[in-house]
């Protein structure tokens, strides 16, 4: 026995149904069209406004891979002249001061993401329109998160170096503060999309804002803010090699120091520990992320 | 013609289905019974291979389902249509673009990725809703919709895949007794007018008895009834449901339990 055709409607009771779903389609054809011109149109006026050459790329592109040739050619020892590769002791001199100051960074990166998502755990709950009923308090929350998350790093750095000298902790600060901004708005985008039947369960059963808190929104969001705090680990990493440019502790001291002397080979050496280093720490959060949302 | 021969589906130590030997012959209306976890859903959704079987083969019209992989595996799919306890709707999408989806097997990937779909294609889902008096609504967000609705809505998504069976996994599970009833008969209908095979998962044994010309009962995964509404005896029904018998054959039969005050 074969499948009978679907039956088609007549043409005169498909057509007004088909007109009504299609007015309904074309005004939203419109919207789309309409914001796509504005966000091209705003793209080109930007790069109009500030000067953005393409043309430049064409003409100095040479110069940016010139001076990777450079930093990639050994400029001492008996194999000066040739590729870093042929003598790695040579190009990787300075590898333990460079690896004790690699840990630091990592180390600032660690303690700056723990207290800045400490942080925005407790402030992205405080902000979300769902859970929060009152408007002053999460407008205020709010301003605060801007406020730490608007403010480059390196600002609050040179800030704290002025105020407690050179070292890691400017930048551990620097870090925590705009890891609490960064953060604590992820948080609160997470909580604004959580459902909200457990919180009706619980705040029927008579709990309070805490209790709610605790047993109907954090069991739903704990996984995502996981998952973003270990990205932002690894943000933070790259973030921490560059606090040290302004003294903040860490590797950046050195590699500044190697930019601006021209050092050419060492920056080499430490870009490739960076990257090693975020690389490393791209693949444990990974595994760390499957292994804590696996089992949640 | 659906032929399960020795289908196994083990979850870790748990084995969900335990070798289910099942014939089913094409216009069919089969009701598929048991208790919560006896493994029907797993039953059916091996059927479209949403999950895969540990052990055994499905045989359509003597073609192995088992083994298909690739553009075929979908051609099966499209050819089974599947619904679901909570409707599995896209509920920010429109009713018709959700109702579209159960067409993008048979259209271009390029004119459905753009929203471009064919005249014929539209008209064929706006039958479809229109069958069920949602025509007028074709523009709304699936999510705006009351849950009978929405399953009239995967109803209509199932329908415009052309399918030769629809799997419907708990239809009714989640709906109010009056919509129940609606999506029960519209699949009902479907199955007479166009002569799609239907298998219907059921918790309720009335629902069960009403429409279906033959009942598989489930126990811990295996085949304990085959065979019309009919032969299924009330003992019969007590054995195969256990302690919640009397909320699966229905209120009439509760009364007539004993309940504790």
């Amino acid at each position: 026995m074969a499948i009978a055709a679907l039956p088609l409607l007549p043409p005169a009771r498909l057509a007004p149904l088909a007109s009504g779903y299609g007015a309904v389609r074309r005004a939203e054809h419109r919207r789309v069209l309409a914001g796509a011109i504005l966000v091209l149109a705003l793209a080109l006026l930007s790069g109009w406004v500030a000067e953005v050459d393409p043309a430049l790329l064409w003409e100095r592109g040479s110069h940016f891979f010139g001076y990777f040739a450079r930093i990639l050619t050994l400029e001492a020892g008996p194999h000066a002249g040739s590729l870093v590769l042929r003598d790695p002791a040579e190009w990787f001199w300075g590898l333990p001061r460079w690896l004790a100051l690699l840990g630091d960074t990592v180390l600032m990166a660690y303690v700056g993401t723990l207290l800045g998502c400490l942080g925005g755990f407790a402030l992205g709950l405080l902000s979300a329109a769902n859970i929060v009923r009152s408007a002053p308090l999460r407008w205020g929350v709010k301003r605060v998160l801007e406020f730490c998350r608007t403010v480059p790093e390196v600002v609050f750095a040179l800030i704290f170096v002025i105020a407690f000298g050179l070292g890691p902790l400017p930048g551990v600060l620097a870090i925590a503060i705009h890891t609490l901004g960064a953060q604590g708005k992820l948080f609160s985008e997470i909580v604004e999309n959580i459902d909200m039947k457990p919180v009706e369960g619980a705040t029927a059963a008579g709990a309070s804002w805490a209790g709610m808190a605790r047993f109907a929104v954090v069991p739903q969001v704990l996984p995502g803010f996981l998952s973003y705090a270990l990205l932002r680990f690894e943000v933070n990493v790259r973030g921490a090699a560059v606090l040290g440019f302004v003294g903040a502790g860490g590797i950046g001291q050195d590699l500044v120091e190697a930019v601006r002397k021209f050092y050419y080979n060492d920056v080499a050496a430490l870009l490739v520990l960076i990257i090693l280093t975020v690389t490393l720490i791209d693949a444990g959060t990974g595994w760390l992320r499957r292994r804590l949302l696996g089992a949640a | 013609m659906l032929e399960l021969q020795g289908v196994t589906r083990r979850f870790g130590a748990v084995t969900a289905v335990d070798r289910v030997t099942l014939t089913v012959p094409r216009g069919q209306m089969v009701g598929i019974i048991g208790r919560s976890g006896a493994g029907k859903s797993t039953l059916l959704r091996m059927i479209n291979r949403l999950t895969d079987p540990s052990e055994g083969t499905i045989r359509f019209e003597g073609r192995d389902v088992t083994a298909l992989s690739g553009a075929a595996l979908r051609a099966w799919r499209s050819d089974c249509a599947m619904m679901f306890q909570q409707f599995n709707l896209c509920g920010r999408l429109d009713v018709l673009t959700n109702v579209l989806v159960g067409r993008l097997h048979h259209v271009p990937a390029w004119r459905a990725l753009l929203r471009l779909w064919p005249e014929t294609d539209k008209a064929i889902a706006l039958s479809a809703l229109e069958q069920f008096d949602m025509g007028r609504i074709a523009a709304q967000r699936a999510e705006s919709l009351s849950g009978g609705q929405q399953q009239r809505v995967a109803i209509a998504r199932a329908l415009v895949q052309e399918p030769q069976i629809i799997l419907a996994d708990e239809p009714v599970a989640s709906l109010d007794p009056r919509n129940a009833l609606l999506v029960m008969e519209a699949l009902a209908e479907i199955n007479r007018r166009f002569g799609i095979t239907v298998l219907v998962n059921l918790h309720s044994l009335d629902l069960a008895r009403t429409y279906c010309e033959r009942l598989v009962g489930l126990a811990e995964g295996r085949v304990v009834f085959d065979g019309p509404p009919e032969a299924l005896t009330d003992e019969a029904a007590q054995t195969l449901y256990g302690l919640e018998a009397a909320e699966a054959v229905g209120a009439a039969a509760a009364a007539a339990l004993p309940v504790a005050a």
